[in-house]
């Protein structure tokens, strides 16, 4: 990243040797448009394999940090060589086909995976517009105007690549963890989806220069959406398979999940997938609640002129806010345990959605109100929409955390309750998904329906 | 129209011909579920050119990801495993009903053709590429939005009523 | 403008090039030894019984169903919550706000008809078990 910011300040210098376009105009020629798309291209790419090098490093060091070990440190200084070391040992390896594995799906899917998740990385603006002395260039692939519902297209394309290695491995782990993966995938991009419904209602527009720039105007969405960050945030380490929601792929009891049957350059494509994901996710989530690469508590970044510093204090202020939901990330991960199946699913259709679309009402309503109060759209505005979310939030903790739709297993639950889970789990063992080897017929759930309503009656 | 537009047209438009072609005539119901999304990203790429991105971007968002989502499901569901232990499906009765069809849907868009196809004035919404789709939904078809709302309804029903059924004694 | 989408389809080229490069990579380094058993699917040791591809639950089709209702609810709330704040307001805005008095309901309670006809779909669900998982 540094190098062409080297580059681009000495082109500056020239620039007032050599006035030829406005630097604060966005540039007219064609060339000068497919030269920097193809820069930034290029930088984007360097920046996807090296940050996600690093950040398979960094999981690393970060779990070694949380559980009191010195984590990888014999290649190079600090074990920074660590990911060359990994890679090297990708490529090296020997690649296994299964014998029932259909030859060409089996190559593609790990295609399908690592490509979708790097084009969506094109839309997201990294900084302020960068002047050059052929014009002023946008810190983003492709600034496009459905930038938002082009992120959540293009990462819903994310699930083909793991449906299709699960079936086409000819390997029961791998179906049970793909097919795990899509169902859940499915079920929280509906809670990923309406969660951003709120941010399109302040924001007015589905460009995230727009959004940030009303985030820059009003106050960050984080405070007068609370509550749509939170969906937001649980629906993102779902959609990108991390714990506690690492069902597709749970150790202990698939293996390795969808990719169990994967090795060598193979397996190394759907690691990289899965982890600029979560770059993906914690980039969307800073522009989309976090102001993207707006700086608080000033109007500096936010106005013309820029400059090369605008840029660059701008593109810190992003990579910050991103780094911090990376070791988020990673944090949630060496903390909490997994979810049970069942616990996750009615978490996502039971809580997460009817909470989604209430809240989009809610503010909706709110909204209405404090324009007809006459609150002026500024940072009045966003701090009465954060006295609702604190009222709402005391309110969901109160209600939302009584051990009733998802119980972890030390919830009190009452004695009535406690009998009628006792009954169903002696009376309909087979149904549990997830047993390796059982062949989960479509009759189950026909057998299942006839013994739904016996175990209703054991627990009454 | 410029040659690089005519250029770009014609390599979504056979990219689509070519995929849904592809998709007919594969074997394996996987790989021909693949084709489909590839038509439905050359037509996706069709509509930016129309200008009409929101409409590309819910074609990617609803086809790509959410239909081809439920067809894969529904190919798992029916364990057409290998293609070489199907029975081929494709009969001549279906053939001819698809030929007829097919002609059908041929003449109509000839007959269409015609005449001269409605120019629509495009009003440039260069900021926001949703209002002109908004402005039109939320008011002069606005029971046609209520309506996609039965419509869902009904789907919701009928997907429950079908995964819940009883099996037969 | 159209340009804006060429880079786009640029970096999809791009990043179609280099998967089949990395993958081409790994198959021109690495030689392969396949031997009847270790292309066996591995099962944790174990003999592999049967064939991976059998029928599964339909609760997996329930949801797949589910989701693409509520998808097409959540697309189209995409536009009102985009256009809401001049559907909430009888004359056209002025600067960006609502000249006073003139606020109406018409956004919101075109949105909540929408959302009350899908919330007894979801209710509808709910009561059927379409939505527990066990």
């Amino acid at each position: 990243m540094t190098a062409p910011v080297v580059l681009s300040a000495l082109a500056v210098d020239l620039a007032a040797w050599f006035p030829r376009h406005d630097p604060q105009q966005a540039p007219e020629s064609v060339y000068t448009f497919a030269v920097a798309s193809a820069i930034k291209m290029l930088i984007v790419f360097t920046l996807y394999m090296l940050g996600v090098a690093l950040l398979t490093l960094a999981e690393r060091k970060v779990s070694a940090w949380i559980q009191d070990r010195r984590g990888p440190n014999r290649a190079g200084p600090f074990g920074l060589l660590q990911p060359v070391a990994d890679g090297l040992k990708n490529l090296m390896k020997e690649e296994v086909r299964p014998a029932g594995a259909d030859k060409w799906l089996f190559i593609i899917a790990p295609m399908l995976a690592f490509i979708p998740a790097m084009l969506v990385w094109a839309v997201l603006p990294l900084a302020t517009p960068l002047p050059t002395p052929w014009g002023l260039i946008d810190m983003a692939v492709a600034t496009l105007p459905v930038g938002y519902l082009f992120m959540l297209a293009v990462s819903s394309l994310g699930v083909y690549g793991m449906v299709l290695a699960g079936w086409s491995s000819n390997n029961k782990y791998s179906l049970l963890g793909s097919l795990r993966s899509s169902a859940q995938m499915v079920s929280y991009e509906i809670a990923l989806g309406m969660s951003t419904i709120p941010v399109l209602l302040l924001a007015g527009n589905v460009s995230l220069d727009a959004i940030i720039a009303q985030q820059a105007h009003m106050g960050w969405n984080v405070l007068s959406l609370t509550v749509a960050w939170f969906i937001f945030l649980v629906a993102a380490f779902a959609e990108t398979n991390r714990l506690p929601f690492d069902l597709p792929e749970a150790e202990a009891e698939l293996v390795a999940g969808y990719h169990t049957e994967y090795s060598g350059m193979k397996f190394s494509m759907f690691f990289i997938a899965e982890y600029a994901n979560m770059a993906t996710m914690s980039g969307l989530m800073a522009a989309l609640y976090f102001g993207g690469w707006d700086i608080p508590f000033t109007q500096w970044d936010n106005e013309a002129p820029y400059s090369v510093l605008k840029t660059l204090a701008t593109l810190s202020m992003f990579a910050a806010k991103t780094g911090v939901f990376l070791f988020l990330f990673m944090w949630v991960r060496w903390t909490l345990p997994r979810f049970r199946y069942d616990q996750l699913m009615t978490l996502g259709w039971g809580i997460m959605l009817p909470l989604a679309l209430g809240y989009i009402l809610v503010v909706a309503t709110a909204t209405l109100a404090l324009d007809w109060l006459g609150v002026p759209r500024d940072w009045r505005f966003t701090m009465s929409l954060l006295a609702l979310n604190v009222v709402l939030t005391a309110l969901l903790l109160l209600w939302g955390d009584r051990g009733r739709l998802v119980s972890p297993a030390s919830a009190r639950l009452d004695a009535r309750e406690l009998a009628r889970r006792r009954a169903r789990s002696t009376v309909a063992p087979s149904t549990a998904m997830g047993a390796p080897s059982a062949r989960v017929l479509a009759t189950a759930s026909d057998t299942e329906a006839q013994q739904a309503p016996a175990a209703q009656e054991v627990g009454a | 129209m410029t040659p690089f537009y005519r250029f770009q047209f014609y390599l979504f438009a056979l990219m689509a011909i070519g995929a849904a072609l592809l998709f007919v005539t594969r074997r394996s119901p996987v790989s021909a579920a693949l084709w489909l999304v590839n038509v439905m990203f050359a037509l996706s790429g069709l509509y930016v050119m129309l200008d009409a991105p929101f409409v590309a971007a819910v074609q990617v968002l609803v086809y790509a990801g959410a239909i081809m989502v439920v067809f894969i499901f529904v190919v798992m569901l029916l364990n057409l495993g290998r293609p070489g232990q199907l029975p081929d499906l494709r009969e001549v009765a279906p053939r001819l009903g698809a030929g007829v069809v097919g002609i059908a849907i041929l003449a109509n868009l000839l007959a269409v053709r015609r005449d001269a196809l409605p120019t629509v004035a495009l009003e440039p919404h260069a900021d926001n590429v949703v209002t002109p789709v908004a402005e039109l939904l939320f008011s002069d078809y606005l029971l046609a939005f209520e309506l996609t709302s039965i419509v869902l309804l009904v789907a919701v029903v009928g997907a429950v009523v079908l995964a819940k059924r009883k099996a037969a004694p | 403008m159209l340009r804006e989408y060429l880079p786009v389809l640029l970096l999809l080229g791009f990043a179609a090039v280099n998967a089949v490069v990395i993958l081409g990579l790994g198959e021109l380094v690495t030689r392969t030894h396949p031997t009847e058993i270790k292309q066996q699917p591995y099962e944790s040791g174990m003999a592999p019984l049967g064939d991976a591809r059998d029928r599964f639950s339909v609760k997996f089709y329930l949801v797949a169903m589910l989701f693409i209702v509520f998808d097409i609810e959540t697309v189209f709330m995409i536009p009102w919550g985009v256009h809401y704040q001049q559907l909430s307001c009888a004359v056209p805005l002025v600067d960006g706000a609502c000249p006073a008095g003139q606020l109406s309901f018409f956004g919101l309670g075109e949105m909540l008809v929408f959302a009350l006809i899908l919330l007894v779909g979801y209710i509808f669900v709910w009561k059927k078990g379409g939505l527990s998982w066990d």
